[in-house]
Order: C-alpha cells, then sequence, then structure tokens
C-alpha cells in the first residue's frame, strides 16, 4: 500500500533525468521558436548590398529588394518641398573595405568617383524629407528597387560624410604663413 | 611643450602597465611579496599618469592650438567651452584615450579598497586589467596619438608628425574644422562618458572571474565582491543608452528615439549579456547554480564591451556614431579573439571543480524562472549579433552581402520582449524552490484580471492592433502584479507588526533593497515598454507645404505655421526657425520653434524640431524646408507619439530602483566602521 504512494512521489525527486527533460523540451521549444522568428523575418527583410554597377549589370527583375551603395552628386540633386520628392544621382564606388583602402580610403574613393565621367550612374528618388547630410561626395546608401524606368526608388536613405580632416587642412594651413 | 609632456607620459603609463603584468605574475608564481608591492604601485600609477596626460590634452583643446592634428579635428573657435572639454572623447585619439583613463581609474579604486581583503585575487585583478591597458595604450601611442602635430615640409606637403621633421616648418591654421554639428550638443557631455563608464566598468568583475578561474577557487567570493560593481557598470550603460536614445529624440529630427543602426546594437549587445548576468548573478547568490554560465556571460559581457568599442571605431558600418575609418580593426580582432580564447580555455579548465550540487525542482519555480530570462536575453542578444555581422557572414558563404533592416529586428526579437515582459510579470509570485502551475494560478488570478483595464481602454480609445493590444496587457500585468506583490506585502507587515502603512513600507523596502530595487526596475521597464509600444504602434504623422498662417491637422491637433525667421549667430551657424502653434478645439496648447541650424564651417544642417510633451502624447514637429526667396511658405512635417513620454518616465523610475539596489545595507556600513 504505502509502497504504491510513495513509488511516484520517488520518481518525480529523485530521478533528475525526468526534471532535466522538462526543461530539455521548454529550451529547445525556445530555440525551435527563435530559429523561426529568425527565419521568418529574415525572408522578409534581407537585402542584397550590391555597388551601383553590379545592380546595373543584373538582370531586369533579379532584387525586388535591394540595398546599393554610391557617391551623391552634389550637382544632381533637386528637391521638390512641397511634394517632398527628392531626386538626386549617385555613382559607382567599390563595394569591397580591402579595395577602398588600397585606393587611399573612403575619402579619396567618394571624391575620384564624383570626378569621374566614366563612372556608371544611377538615378534615385525618395519620397521624404531631405537629410541634413545629402550633399556632395556623401556616401548614399539606398534601400529600395530598380524601376522599370532605370531610376532607383528608394525607401530608405542612410547618408555617410567621410572626415574631412586629410584635405581639409592646407588651404588653411598655407593661408597662414 | 604640453603635449610633449602629455606623450611622455603616455610612454611611461605603457611601461608601467607592463611592469605591473610581469611584476603581478612573477610575484604569484614565487610567492615574493615584494614583487606583489611593486606590481601594485605600477598599477596604481597609471591612473595619476593619465589623469595628467587627459589634462594635458583638454589643455590645448582649450587653448585652440590649431597646430594639433586633435585639437583642429575637434575644435573651432566658435565652440563654447563645454564642448572644447567633451571634444576629449569627439574624436577617436581622445575617446581612445579617455577609456585607457576610465580603465586606469577603476583599477587604482580596486587596488585602494580592497588590496588586503582579496589579497589573493588582485594580482590577477592587476594583470587582466592591465593587459587591457597596455593593448589599449599601444593603440593610442602607435596607431591613434593624440599628440600629433600639423608640419608643413620643404615641398609644400602638409604631412602630421609628433616630431619636427628635418627642413620642416609648423602649420598654424587659424581655426579647426569643428566637431561635427551633430555632437554639439549637452548630449555630448553626458552620453558617451556614461556609455564608456559602463563599459569599462564590466572590466572588473571580469578581471575577478579570471582571477578566480586562475586560482580555482570555486566560491562566490569573486561574485559578491564584484555585486556593485558590475550593477553599477549596468547602470551606467543604460543610462548611456537611454541618454543616446533622448539625444536622437531632441536633434535626428527623424521622429524616432531608437533606429537598430550597427553601432547602436553594439552598446545594446552587452547590455543584454549584461542584464543577463545581473539576473543569473542572483541565482549562484541564493542558490549556488549558474556557476558556470555566470563565468560564461561575465566572458561575453567583456568581449562585447571590446567588440562594441572596436565596431564604433572601425568604420565598418555607416551611423551617425561611427569615427572616421582607421587603421586599428585587425588589432582589435586579435585582441578580442585572445581574451576569449584564454578566458573560455581557463573556463573549460575549472569546469568540474565549478559544478553546484543543487538542481532545480519545478518548472514554475522562480529558479526556471530566472533559467528562461537567461536564455530569452542570450537568444535576443544572438538575433542582434547575427544582424550585425549578417553582411560578413553573407559575403563568406554565398559572395554576395546581405544586410538586414530595423524590421528584422523588430520582427524576430519583438516576441521575445513580450515573453520577457510576461515572465517578469509572473516572476514577484513565484516561489522558491517548488511551486506549481496552481499555486502560481491562485495568486496571480487578482492583479492579472485588474490588468486587462489597460488592453480593454486601448480598444475602447481605438487601438485595433491585436499585437499592440497584448502587447499593452503584458506591461500591464507587470505594472499591476508588481504593485500587488509590494502592497500585499507592506500589508501583511503592517498587521503582523502593527505598524502604520507607510513605516512598513519603509522597513520592507529598506530590509530588501536588491529585491525591491529590482521590482522598480521592473516597473520602469513596463513604463518604458509602454512608451515603445506608443511610438511603434500608433505614431501618426503628416506633412505639407504651408503658407503664413495656414494650418495642418494631425490625429485632432491643428498646426499652424504663424512666423518665419532666419539669421546668423555669433557661433558660426545659420538659423531658420518658425514658430508653430499647436492647438486642439480651437484652444492654443503650446508654441513651438521648429529649426535648422545650417553650420558654415562644416557645411552641415542639422535639424532640431519643436515638441509638445504632455503624459498622453508627444507632439514632433520638424521644418523640412522653406521657400528661399520669400520665405513665406515653409515645409512642415509633423508626428503624433502617443505614450512616448512613459519611456522617459520609465527609464528615471529604473535608475531609482537601480540606486536603490545599489544602496549600502545598514550592516555593511556597520562592519565598515567596525573594521576602522
Amino acid at each position: 500500500m504505502s509502497n504504491n504512494t510513495t513509488l511516484p512521489q520517488n520518481r518525480s525527486k529523485e530521478n533528475p533525468a525526468f526534471k532535466i527533460n522538462k526543461f530539455v523540451i521548454g529550451g529547445v521549444l525556445l530555440l525551435a521558436a527563435v530559429v523561426v522568428l529568425v527565419v521568418t523575418s529574415l525572408k522578409g527583410n534581407a537585402q542584397y548590398y550590391l555597388t551601383v554597377d553590379e545592380l546595373l549589370a543584373s538582370p531586369p527583375g533579379q532584387y525586388s529588394n535591394v540595398r546599393v551603395s554610391g557617391v551623391v552628386l552634389g550637382d544632381t540633386i533637386e528637391y521638390d518641398a512641397q511634394h517632398q520628392v527628392l531626386k538626386f544621382t549617385i555613382a559607382n564606388i567599390p563595394g569591397d573595405n580591402a579595395v577602398i583602402e588600397e585606393m587611399g580610403g573612403i575619402a579619396q574613393v567618394l571624391h575620384n568617383a564624383s570626378t569621374d565621367p566614366s563612372a556608371s550612374r544611377l538615378q534615385i528618388e525618395y519620397h521624404d524629407v531631405k537629410p541634413d547630410l545629402l550633399k556632395n561626395e556623401a556616401q548614399a546608401i539606398v534601400t529600395g528597387q530598380l524601376g522599370v524606368d532605370g531610376v532607383f526608388y528608394a525607401e530608405e536613405l542612410l547618408l555617410k560624410c567621410p572626415s574631412k580632416y586629410e584635405e581639409g587642412l592646407p588651404e588653411q594651413s598655407q593661408n597662414s604663413r | 611643450m604640453i603635449a610633449n609632456i602629455g606623450f611622455g607620459l603616455l610612454v611611461i603609463t605603457i611601461v608601467t602597465s607592463l611592469i605591473a603584468v610581469i611584476t603581478a605574475i612573477y610575484g604569484v608564481t614565487s610567492k615574493t611579496r615584494a614583487m606583489l608591492e611593486t606590481s601594485r604601485l605600477a598599477a596604481l600609477s597609471a591612473f595619476p599618469l593619465l589623469s595628467m596626460s587627459i589634462a594635458a590634452l583638454i589643455t590645448l583643446l582649450l587653448s585652440g592650438k590649431f597646430e594639433y592634428v586633435y585639437v583642429y579635428q575637434t575644435t573651432s573657435l566658435s565652440m563654447p567651452v563645454y564642448l572644447k572639454i567633451a571634444a576629449l572623447w569627439g574624436g577617436q585619439q581622445g575617446s581612445l584615450l579617455f577609456w585607457c583613463w576610465l580603465l586606469s581609474g577603476f583599477t587604482f579604486i580596486v587596488l585602494i579598497r580592497k588590496w588586503k581583503q582579496d589579497h589573493d585575487l588582485l594580482p590577477w585583478v592587476i594583470v587582466v586589467t592591465n593587459i587591457t591597458l597596455f593593448f589599449f595604450m599601444v593603440l593610442v601611442l602607435f596607431f591613434e596619438n593624440p599628440f600629433l602635430k600639423y608640419y608643413i615640409m620643404y615641398n609644400g606637403e602638409v604631412i602630421t608628425s609628433l616630431f619636427q621633421p628635418f627642413h620642416a616648418i609648423t602649420a598654424h591654421p587659424t581655426d579647426g574644422s569643428g566637431l561635427n554639428p551633430l555632437l554639439r550638443h549637452y548630449g555630448m557631455v553626458v552620453h558617451p562618458p556614461m556609455l564608456y563608464l559602463g563599459f569599462v566598468g564590466f572590466i572588473i568583475p571580469f578581471a575577478y572571474a579570471i582571477a578566480a578561474l586562475i586560482e580555482g577557487r570555486t566560491d562566490d567570493r569573486w561574485l559578491k565582491a564584484t555585486r556593485r560593481w558590475s550593477l553599477t557598470a549596468w547602470l551606467f550603460l543604460s543610462l548611456g543608452l537611454v541618454l543616446g536614445s533622448r539625444w536622437a529624440y531632441d536633434v535626428l529630427g527623424w521622429g524616432g528615439y531608437w533606429s537598430w543602426d550597427p553601432v547602436e546594437i553594439s552598446a545594446f549587445m552587452p547590455w543584454l549579456t549584461g542584464t543577463a548576468y545581473l539576473h543569473s548573478m542572483v541565482m549562484q547568490d541564493k542558490r549556488g547554480l549558474f556557476k558556470h554560465w555566470n563565468v560564461a556571460l561575465i566572458i561575453l559581457t567583456f568581449c562585447l564591451v571590446i567588440f562594441g568599442t572596436f565596431l564604433t571605431r572601425s568604420g565598418l558600418f555607416s551611423s551617425v556614431h561611427a569615427f572616421s575609418e582607421s587603421q586599428i580593426g585587425p588589432a582589435f580582432f586579435i585582441f578580442i579573439a585572445v581574451m576569449f580564447v584564454v578566458s573560455l580555455g581557463l573556463l573549460l579548465f575549472r569546469w568540474s571543480r565549478l559544478s553546484s550540487g543543487y538542481q532545480i525542482k519545478s518548472f514554475f519555480s522562480r529558479e526556471s524562472a530566472f533559467l528562461y530570462n537567461n536564455l530569452l536575453f542570450l537568444a535576443i542578444f544572438a538575433i542582434c549579433l547575427l544582424g550585425v555581422i549578417f553582411p560578413i557572414l553573407s559575403e563568406l558563404f554565398t559572395g554576395q552581402q546581405v544586410t538586414v533592416g530595423p524590421q528584422f529586428y523588430e520582427s524576430a526579437a519583438g516576441p521575445l520582449f513580450a515573453l520577457l515582459l510576461l515572465l517578469m510579470g509572473i516572476v514577484p509570485l513565484t516561489a522558491w524552490s517548488t511551486s506549481s502551475a496552481r499555486n502560481l494560478g491562485k495568486t496571480v488570478w487578482k492583479p492579472a484580471l485588474i490588468s486587462l483595464i489597460f488592453p480593454i481602454a486601448a480598444v475602447i480609445l481605438g487601438a485595433r492592433n491585436w499585437i499592440a493590444v497584448i502587447a499593452i496587457w503584458l506591461a500591464a500585468l507587470v505594472i499591476c502584479v508588481t504593485l500587488y506583490d509590494y502592497i500585499r506585502s507592506i500589508g501583511l507587515r503592517a498587521a503582523n507588526h502593527h505598524e502604520p502603512w507607510w513605516k512598513a513600507f519603509l522597513t520592507l523596502t529598506t530590509r530588501n533593497r536588491r529585491r525591491y530595487g529590482g521590482y522598480i526596475i521592473h516597473l520602469g521597464v513596463a513604463l518604458m515598454g509602454l512608451g515603445i509600444i506608443g511610438i511603434e504602434f500608433f505614431q501618426t504623422q503628416t506633412q505639407a507645404m504651408l503658407k503664413l498662417g495656414e494650418s495642418l491637422d494631425l490625429s485632432g491637433y491643428t498646426i499652424t505655421y504663424r512666423d518665419f525667421q532666419i539669421a546668423d549667430t555669433p557661433d558660426g551657424r545659420n538659423v531658420a526657425r518658425v514658430e508653430i502653434s499647436i492647438a486642439r478645439n480651437n484652444q492654443e496648447l503650446k508654441v513651438v520653434y521648429p529649426r535648422i541650424d545650417y553650420y558654415y564651417d562644416s557645411e552641415q544642417a542639422v535639424t532640431i524640431p519643436g515638441l509638445r510633451t504632455t503624459l498622453a502624447d508627444d507632439l514632433y514637429v520638424i521644418l523640412v524646408d522653406w521657400e528661399p526667396v520669400t520665405s513665406e511658405a515653409a515645409t512642415i512635417k509633423a508626428f503624433r507619439n502617443p505614450l512616448m513620454n512613459w519611456f522617459w518616465i520609465g527609464s528615471i523610475v529604473a535608475v531609482f530602483g537601480t540606486l536603490l539596489a545599489l544602496w549600502p545595507s545598514r550592516e555593511r556600513k556597520l562592519n565598515t566602521k567596525e573594521a576602522a
């Protein structure tokens, strides 16, 4: 009689394998949930990061949602404040950090690309507030898709300004003795 | 002259840090007391040495000697004094030196206060902190020297050098290029130092953990000795993150506070593992559990701190935070890899000694709640890490760089944050050791029922997004359960001790500071959660080009464009400012002045919003553009951010809770008095 009543208790108290299993199951469930979350989130939100050259070379319609980096050409910036339509053109810069270093750093690369008439170009259209950092020789990173008309319709626009320190000085220092 | 002294002090510091490491190792292995004393003195000397070097750099920054590269890059004549001082951490070189200075200061405090008490662990603490200091000093001295000067060579080329090259003359720029305009803000004074204090603060518990591993100490002393360090570091890191959000909200003018940019995430990752550590620390303290886990967590947090410091400086990512690109990337990778492998090796070496005899018994016990809390924090961390390194991973495996945006983090980590809220909601009512679903249900149903008022109110007010409604309910659950538990405990104590409720409240809180401090932090986090839900799910916006006197409507508010002014300021800005009246039901509520500051020296504009804040919502108005000639028409963009204010209020509540948990207990004070 007494055996019958104590047996189940013994099982749950003294058999650690039984207890651990519950936690292992919980942990595995959590892990599975995280993997599912990550995979489903990646599917909708991952974007290929391309250079202007790569995007223009790709067959039309290959990328529906893509991120492109290039240098802003200051003369091309047009902003219609009333409808908040921003248009500008970017020129190709290399995507590989090692190549950029080899060419003398990002500031140099941006400067060269913006003055190089042979660099391939891409017109960008963006419907929102004009960002403060948008100016000549800034690096623009746009996310969106290439339209059939050859214009890139950006949903997101990030800008990065290289430090001008390296080239900024000579002028000033030469002015003062 | 001042620069030479500053540089000389750096050279001495790198030597003393090396001496401290060598003598500490030699002293411990040969058991030579004199060696250990030498090591201590060498380690102590770093702080005064670096303090003087920092003083030298600040003197230069204030003096406006633009022949110095760092002074030229980060200050200009028009900058106010407080920003010239803050320029100390406004550039790569200065901020690295500042980092070193904080590390030396923390080491100094530990060595002054704990030398007798922790004499067996401290030599190894010296080794760890001074190896780290040595590494950073190498960066400062050989890669990012803050004391370089501009020289003009005989051929007219301008170079930077520490010493005057042959046939070269010193360049004398008349003005510096100044700090990036986005950094010229009061936020610059507080946000970076707080973040650095948090980052560097985690090095002390890490050093203790490594010391305990090397010495083979399996007790909890390393953890208990550094409990308050960890909490303080966590406080500063949290403050740094929140202040950064506030700064972004106040000047970046995109209507938000957090953009999941890689650098933000790199500061968020050590916060996640650090928060997990704070929780599992309690488990080791109270139950002797998670011993391996705690060591692993603090190792991970330390490596993430270094990784975060590195990411900000590598120029790998585009971000408002990024410094100019630099050559120090590979050095950082080697350092992180070495520290990670060595620490993990030590942990594996001591693995068997660290096992605890205790097993978690019940699925619904508080122990298992802590376990799941840790798993959730680690899962969120893993998602963040994956997002940050995804471009690198995808390029390795497919040859194509693939990046992920904010939506990835929100949809992958959002549900996990919700689960964390759920855990926070039930944990005050779980019992240690054994607890069943039924027991838990018995205590939790009352506050859970009350908490339903919040989501019901949200639905009545028009919320139709069911995810948002559930999230509101979870935040409400945390608030209701925590308050319920608190009030119930006060009531019990008042009844048992025949005390008035306020006295019961005071004694309860002051006797269990860590417990109630923790609950107050939870309350604060739940309030912050409400703010996040408000802005993420219910933000509305509108924009229009308005002529003088015209208005636009947004969620019941009328926003009227009343005036436009444009003028140059003496500090080198061109300020375009509009006067906007915010009204509701024909009643004016507030007049705000959104503006755009254009900085002539750096050719950059900064958008500063006009803000009306109430407990219900924020109205956030931006001047987008104006017609240059007539300046009669201006483009105005407005956001309504419901509940946003609760984010900031919640963060203040959380800080208060942390301070309460940090406050030394009475017994401790008595002990130190007796000792004295």
